[in-house]
């Protein structure tokens, strides 16, 4: 095991899809020379030349239409959209290009790429540059939707959605991109789909996704301390696939379901996720789904104020503990 | 001998050159602090300067009208204090406090002052050149005297909205300046490298039927002089122009960017021979100003600049009840009964 930041996680998985396969190339915005602007690509240029990793002009629409094409054609490239909230820029690629050629050409084409980009809050960047929009690609049929929390899983699932054969958004979180954590030495590709008990329970079951992972965690601790609730936390890490089997399953033991989303409330994820087990397993339902998001409201800049937008610990230690008592 | 230039014989008059540089240095001595201020912790979250580029707001902003509308990017402040937006609300904003032009909602990148024509600054590429085709549309429309000036960088010409906008501006004649700061860098990376044509902006106007104007754009006065000549044409009805303004940012691209990019002796080489401020300054004196009325100006900008950030410091962080304020045109946030 070797100890990676989640950047350095990043760089890991793209060099070594790009070592193994030929045709996997990374284009993006200050991706090359200057290792990206979250730093999370350096060393890859000077690994595989201005032919593989390619410094772009801030021309989103060609990005993504290029790494399409490019996909379509035999490569698997890798595209990087900056902040999340660029991909509104380019979004016709998303929602009406990569997502639908496969089914419009009745299977003629594929677009075999990965979209990475930086997503979510609490870097105080203002509504523009903090958005959790992953809701937003979970809403298109046809894109496969990765988003995860911990180094292991940026590599292994990265190598994943590169090794796919359908387009996948991969969102990183840039409130993660320092953390720490063990890394598989050697070649790591996990499996995209799969969701992952991160903190086993039986009182209740909080479904959470990257940075809300270790924030509901946290939570759990405490609660266990506090109060002996002793909560099982799930880490859905891909919401397209979504594995409801290890989901439901957490639910029926424990009877209970709270989700933590970072995306403002309307159309969260989470919303699926509830109405997916109160059609299938109400009967199993000891209470209430609750879920606990960011209002629905665009960020704040002033760090204060951000604090008490996103879902915290403390807010998801009280939410539970007012809901269960 | 050519005949020693007076203040007399030239177009712009001594006033004129006395705000010019008022202006300029304002944006430098401001644009300082707020530098000193993040490296004191008080900056929070990312901030963009436009140390070096501080006669084109100057310029531009000098020729205006009040009712003028400026459209800016992340990189705003100076666009934002050249049109006379309070120095508080500007560092308040940008530390975040209840003070702010925004009361720290918007943050540094967005800076927005309406009452002083600022429609606002805006952190997506591109977004701001068809909105600013707007504000021109509305003029034209409802027989207002007003023109939007759209400022940007070089690596803005790049995406697919400086395009349509600039298409758009031409074929309805709207009253629209297109404002290229062309600083050689999109962030990290040099313009020439990601770009077809050598002059990113005014190689493209022949493609949309426009003049191609470059001008020096750390020289005030020429950069206020060729505003004047856009401002006129766009209100006597003959359209937009674009402009394109060879600069040079001094400063790291956002807080984070210590410029490692840089080839050897490009930044001393600019700060040396081509600082806007120390250029304009020489020329004042050169026109015979004297050396007190500049030591004035620059005394007076000091004080205004150390007074705000005294009263930015003390000013609260903004009170939580805000953080669901302004969601709606009721004042509320609320989506459902
Ligand atoms: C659509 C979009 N893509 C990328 C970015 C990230 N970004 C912010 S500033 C910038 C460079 C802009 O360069 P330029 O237009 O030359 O302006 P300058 O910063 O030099 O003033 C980039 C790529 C963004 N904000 N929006
Ligand atoms: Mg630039």
């Amino acid at each position: 095991m070797a100890q990676l930041t989640y950047r350095e996680a990043v760089a890991a998985g793209i060099a070594q899809e790009m070592e193994r396969d030929e045709t996997v190339a990374f284009i993006g915005e200050d991706v090359a020379r200057a290792g990206g602007v979250f730093k999370a690509t350096v060393g890859l240029f000077d690994k595989f030349g201005p032919k593989r990793v390619i410094d772009t002009p801030i021309s989103e629409q060609a990005i993504l239409g290029a790494a399409m094409g490019a996909a379509m054609t035999g490569m698997r490239p890798i595209a990087e959209i900056m902040f999340s909230d660029f991909l509104a820029v380019c979004w016709d690629f998303v929602a009406n290009e990569m997502s639908k050629s496969r089914y419009m050409s009745d299977g003629q084409l594929k677009c075999p790429l990965v979209v990475r980009t930086g997503n979510g809050g609490g870097s105080r960047f203002g509504a523009q540059h903090s958005q959790s929009v992953e809701n937003w690609a979970m809403a298109i049929p046809g894109i496969k939707v990765v988003a995860p929390s911990t180094p292991a899983d940026v590599k292994g699932l990265l190598a994943a959605s590169v090794r796919d054969e359908d387009p996948v958004i991969f969102f990183e979180h840039k409130s993660l991109y320092p953390i720490k954590g063990e890394v598989p030495e050697g070649e790591h590709v996990d499996t995209l789909g799969t969701a992952k008990i991160v903190r086993s329970g039986t009182d209740a079951t909080i479904v959470a996704l990257a940075l809300m992972v270790p924030r509901a965690i946290q939570a759990a601790d405490k609660l266990k301390i506090d109060h002996g609730i002793d909560v099982e936390v799930v880490d859905i890490r891909t919401l397209v696939p979504l594995d409801m089997k290890t989901i439901s399953s957490s639910v029926v033991k424990t009877g209970r379901l709270f989700t933590v989303e970072e995306n403002p409330r309307l159309c969260g994820w989470g919303a699926e996720i509830v109405s997916i087990v109160v059609d299938e397993l109400f009967w199993d339902l000891d209470g209430p789904a609750v879920r606990i998001t960011t209002p629905h409201i665009p960020l704040p800049a002033a760090d204060n104020l951000e604090d008490i937008t996103l879902p915290s610990v403390d807010r998801i230690y009280s939410k539970i503990l007012d809901v269960l008592r | 001998m050519a005949k020693k230039k007076t203040l007399n014989n030239d177009d712009i008059d001594e006033k004129k050159r006395l705000e010019l540089y008022n202006s300029q240095y304002l944006i430098r001595f401001a644009e300082q602090r707020a530098y000193d201020l993040f490296l004191e912790n008080l900056v929070k979250g990312t901030s963009h300067l436009s140390l070096g580029q501080e006669a084109i707001a100057a310029g531009f902003a000098t020729a205006m009208q009040v009712n003028d509308k400026s459209f800016c990017t992340y990189r705003g402040h100076a666009h934002t204090l050249a049109r006379g937006a309070s120095v508080v609300g500007v560092l308040g904003e940008l530390m975040q406090r209840d003070c702010g032009l925004m009361r720290g909602k918007g943050g540094s990148m967005h800076l927005t002052d309406t009452s002083k024509g600022v429609m606002g600054s805006y952190a997506i590429i591109g977004a701001h050149l068809p909105m600013a085709v707007g504000s021109a549309w509305r003029a034209q429309y409802m027989g207002h005297d007003d023109v939007a000036t759209v400022f940007f960088g070089d690596g803005t010409t790049n995406i697919g909205a400086f395009h349509e906008a600039l298409n758009y501006a031409v074929v309805y004649k709207l009253p629209v300046i297109f404002v290229c700061e062309n600083n050689n860098y999109m962030e990290y990376t040099p313009i020439e490298s990601i770009t077809a044509v050598k002059n990113p902006a005014a190689d493209r106007a022949s493609a949309y039927g426009l003049e191609s104007i470059i001008i020096d754009g750390n020289d005030a006065d020429e950069v206020y002089r060729t505003a004047q000549v856009a401002y006129s044409k766009a209100r006597s009805g003959d359209g937009p122009s674009l402009i394109e303004c060879k600069t040079y940012r001094q400063s790291g691209h956002s807080r984070a960017d210590p410029g490692a990019y840089r080839p050897d002796g490009e930044l001393d080489h600019w700060k040396k021979n081509n600082d806007p401020i120390t250029r304009y300054r020489a020329r004042l004196i050169e026109f015979g100003v004297k050396q007190k009325v500049i030591d004035g100006i620059e005394a007076n900008v000091k004080r205004v600049v150390d007074e705000a950030t005294e009263e930015a410091k003390n000013s609260p962080v903004p009170p939580e009840e805000i953080l669901t304020t302004n969601v709606y045109a009721n004042g509320g946030w609320a989506w459902r009964n």
